[in-house]
Parts: structure tokens; sequence; C-alpha cells
């Protein structure tokens, strides 16, 4: 028992290790938070495009010397806009104008990091994250955008499940769709920006889809599921820390494992969807009846 | 002239630069259930949607309530088709109809006692107010119709604007429809429906508007006997059948 509470408390002297949770943390919370509402709209695909889309931001701040959530942010907002710019013409698909923008932004974005001596190493903790390099100012920026995009979520709540429920009707009653649209573009762009430190750019979207795709497996209600996803995104990102330091093994990928563990066991043994409980659940009598009913 | 609720006047309306609508002329009024009918593609829906504001006017005008169409966003009861929907969300019954009232409550605003009365009128007036909890994405096709009609009456419009409610749904649910549409006329409310049900059309709506691009009759069902109507709306092969559907030729 004595060797379990040295294993949660032990990494505790290390400020690293405290950032590092902090930021584990407020990540998967804020990433669990807007991720139903990517995972309910189906626009999973954009929140892929934006975090690759924030890259040459974080390029940019990095060889500037300047703060990498904002150079993120930034680069991240842009081609979300953009995206939206360009979708209005009928002729491109909404994915094919996603698929351009993301690899056109990353393209730039290892451009610019070329420029910088060295880059090999920074381009390896930006593709999968530094969660253990994390400075002092980047938790404070980490808060403070994760309190306004959770703060912004809740105010824009019931206008996002209208549009998403009926696009059709949300225009009909006046609801400025487009502007919704792109202000859920610009919370998916933050949340993404805040989670990079800790997952990197190719595994973000792992913490944005995961825990949201696994919480929606247990409840048919918004609410809950709005409850469930940060809690397991922000418990599984702790947990994967916590292996990673046992483990000694990366900690980015650690948390996306730990995060698709919690997926898959939800997949399986879900209340009502999932695949085992389904099957034991299923009446045999009514099945027979079924059956005989399609043969006469 | 003043108590009309919608006044379209030689509305022309363009998709993509391709005529949908041209020099349309329809009126409606308070407590009147008319029948929008015509084959696919005659611009029914264009037509609802233009009321509605989705879609610009190029020619002509459209009134709605002395207002233009933008102008009276959020008024407007609208039941769209059923595929408009995202019957998979995580939302129940009770949700999904407060969800015709988002627009009216502020950012910082919680729902009111009136928001929540609205929205248990509605349910009850469908007959759903028993499976109020249920997620949407377990009811019958027309159980699915009757909450998109709840969401609409949660506003309590003055004009309900229906396309296809009577498409893929069971007896019971026509039945119930076509009671609450007659109740809603009897108190006022001017029903707009499209449909292809023409047999409910007629004992229906006390007035039909035949469309093709453009409005070829609009009269009571009664009068509408005169073959060369129905063939102008839907051309020979369809008019046949449905003539002899409706016992207007023998």
């Amino acid at each position: 028992m004595t060797g379990f509470l040295e294993f949660l408390t032990g990494p505790w002297e290390y400020d690293f290790w405290r950032r590092a949770l902090l930021v584990a943390l407020m990540s998967g919370l804020v990433c669990g938070v807007i991720g139903s509402h990517v995972v309910l709209r189906g626009m999973a695909f954009i929140g892929d495009a934006v975090s690759h889309a924030v890259f040459p931001g974080i390029a940019v701040a990095f060889v500037l010397g300047s703060n990498l959530v904002l150079g993120g942010a930034v680069a991240g907002v842009v081609t979300a806009l953009l995206i939206a710019v360009f979708t209005q013409n009928r002729r491109l698909k909404e994915d094919s104008v996603i698929g351009i923008f993301f690899a056109a932004s990353f393209g730039l974005g290892i451009v610019i990091l070329s420029t910088a001596p060295g880059y090999g190493g920074s381009l390896e903790s930006f593709l999968f994250g530094s969660i253990l390099g994390i400075g002092d100012s980047d938790v404070i920026s980490v808060a403070v955008i994760g309190a306004a995009v959770l703060l912004c979520t809740a105010l824009f709540n019931s206008r996002f499940v209208a549009t998403t429920l009926d696009r059709e009707q949300a225009r009909a009653v006046g609801l400025p769709v487009f502007w919704l649209d792109v202000v859920l573009h610009v919370m998916v762009t933050l949340a993404i920006v805040i989670s990079l430190q800790a997952v990197g750019n190719i595994l973000v979207l792992a913490l944005l889809v995961t825990p949201a795709a696994a919480a929606r497996l247990l409840t048919d209600r918004l609410g809950t599921m709005m409850l469930l996803a940060p809690l397991i995104g922000a418990g599984g990102s702790v947990l994967g820390l916590y292996l990673s330091y046992a483990l000694d093994l990366a900690a980015g990928g650690l948390i996306v494992l730990t995060l698709t563990a919690v997926f898959l066991l939800c997949w399986l043994f879900a209340p009502r969807h999932g695949l085992l409980t389904r099957t034991r659940r299923t009446d045999v009598p009514a099945l027979a009846t079924a059956l005989a009913e399609e043969k006469s | 002239m003043s108590d009309l609720v919608l006044d379209v006047t030689g509305a022309t309306v363009l998709l993509g630069g391709r005529e949908v609508l041209s020099d349309v002329d329809f009126r409606l009024r308070p407590g009147e259930l008319v029948g929008l009918i015509g084959p696919n593609g005659a611009g029914k829906t264009t037509l609802l949607r233009t009321v509605l504001g989705l879609v610009p006017v190029h020619r002509g005008s459209v009134v709605v309530g002395g207002r233009t169409p933008r102008q009276a966003q959020g008024t407007l009861g609208y039941v769209p088709q059923r595929h408009e929907f995202a019957w998979d969300f995580p939302v129940t019954v009770e949700g999904a109809v407060a969800t015709g009232r988002t627009h009216l409550t502020g950012l910082l605003r919680r729902r009111t006692a009136r928001d929540r009365e609205a929205v248990a009128e509605a349910l009850d007036r469908v007959g759903m107010a028993d499976l109020r909890a249920r997620p949407v994405g377990e009811l019958s096709g027309g159980q699915r119709q009757r909450v998109l009609v709840a969401r609409a009456l949660a506003l309590r419009p003055r004009v309900l604007l229906l396309d296809e409610p009577f498409t893929g749904i069971d007896a019971p649910t026509q039945e119930l429809l076509s009671t609450l549409l007659t109740e809603l006329r009897d108190e006022g409310v001017a029903v707009l429906m499209t449909t292809h049900d023409l047999a409910a059309a007629t004992t229906l709506c006390g007035r039909l508007c035949l469309l093709n691009r453009t409005v070829v009759a609009d009269d009571e069902p009664a009068a509408l006997a005169d073959t060369d109507i129905w063939l102008r709306t839907f051309g020979l092969d369809r008019a046949e059948r449905l003539l002899k559907a409706l016992g207007v030729t023998g």
C-alpha cells in the first residue's frame, strides 16, 4: 500500500511533473467538453485539419522566441476562417478545402521551422509533445485559454445544439449559423492549441475525439456526455502520465493509448450500446418470432 | 388586405441561376388551412424556404405579416422534412422541442417558466407528453414527425409551414396531425403544408394551391374539377392516375 502511495505522490516533488499534471488535466477537460460537439457534428476531420494548421504559427513563434500557444492560436484561427470562407463556394466540398489547407499549413510550418538551426529535435517535440518540458508561462496560458473556452462553450451551448440538430431550422429562425460555426471552429482550435504541448500535433486528435466518442457510447443525453467526456479525458491523461513516469516511456503516446483503452472498454461494455451488453441482452424468443414472421 | 399573414406577389426565385419559381402569386389569411400540391421539382419546398427568408426573391415581393421574410425570421413555425434533423443526436424529445425556442433566449439567460410552459403545451398537443424523456433516436417515424411539429408549435406561431408532414407516417399519426392542424386552423393559425397525399389534402384543406414553377390553380378542392388544371400541373401520365384516384374523371 505504501508502495502505491509512493507511486502516486513520488513524482510530486518535481516542478516539471506538477506542471505536466496541470496541463494534462486541463487539456483533457477542455478537449472533452468541446470534443463532444466535434463528435456529434461529425467534424473530426476539421479537428485533424486544425491541429495541423496551428503548426506554422507555432513554428513562427518558436523561431521568433515568442509564446507558442499564442502563435498556434493565431494560425489555427486564420486557417479555420479560410476554410469557412472557401467552403462558401458550392463547387468545392468542405473536406477537399480542409485537405488543401491543412496540408499547406503543415508544409509551411516545416519550411519555417527548417530556418531555425538544429530544428530536428524541436520538430519531434512539436509532433509528439513534450509535456515534461512545459514552462510556467505556458501553464498560465493553458489555464487562461482553457477557462475562456469552457466559459464560451457554456454560453453558446444551446445554440450549438440547435445548429447541429437541424441547420435548416436554425437558419429559418434567424440564428447566425455561419458565425456560430466560426465560434465553434475557434473553440476547437483553442482546445487543440492548449493540448499540443501535452501530446503533440499528431496525437492531439485523440484527446479531442476519443473521450467524447467513449462518452457517447455511455449515454443518450448531451448533458451527461459533456460531463463524462472531460472526466474520461482528464482521468485518462493523468493516468497516462503516471504510466509514463512508472514505465519511463513516451508520455504523449501513453496518454493516447490510455484513452483508446477506455474507448475500447466502453465499446465492449457500455450499458446500452456496448457490443457485449447488446449481445447478452438480445431477447431470444423475440428473435425467433421475428425470424418466423420473415419466413411466412 | 391588412389581415394577410402572407402575401406573395409576382415572385420569381432563382437557384444557381435557374428560375425555379416564376411570377408566383399566393396569399394566406389567418384561420386558413392550405395544401401546396405539385410534382417533384415544382418548387414547393423552395416557396416555403423563400417565405422563411432562406432564399432571396429575385423579382416580385414576399411580405410576411407586413415585414420582409428576413425581418419575420423567428416568428414562423416551420416543420421541415424529417431527414433534415440529426436523429442520432443524444437529446430527449423534450430537449429537441425546446430547441424551437433557443433563438428567443439570450446567451446569459436560462429558460424561463414561459419557455417550459410552451414546450409542455406543444408536447401535449402532439400527444408526446408521455415520451418527453425518450431519446429521439428511439422514436418511430410517426413519433419523429410529431416531435418536429411540437418544436414548431413551441414558438406558438401565427403561421405554420409544413413540408411533407404526411410522408412515411402511420395512420394514427396522420389522423392525429390532421385533427391538430384543423384545431390550429380553428384557433386562427394560418397553416400551409406541401404534400403528395392528394386524398388527404382534398379532405383536410379548405384550399389547394397547385404549383408547377408557377401557380397553376388556387381554389377550394371542389372547384378544381377541371382536368386541364391537373394536366398542366402534373403532366399527362401522372395526372390521369391522380384524377382517377380523386374521382374527378370516371
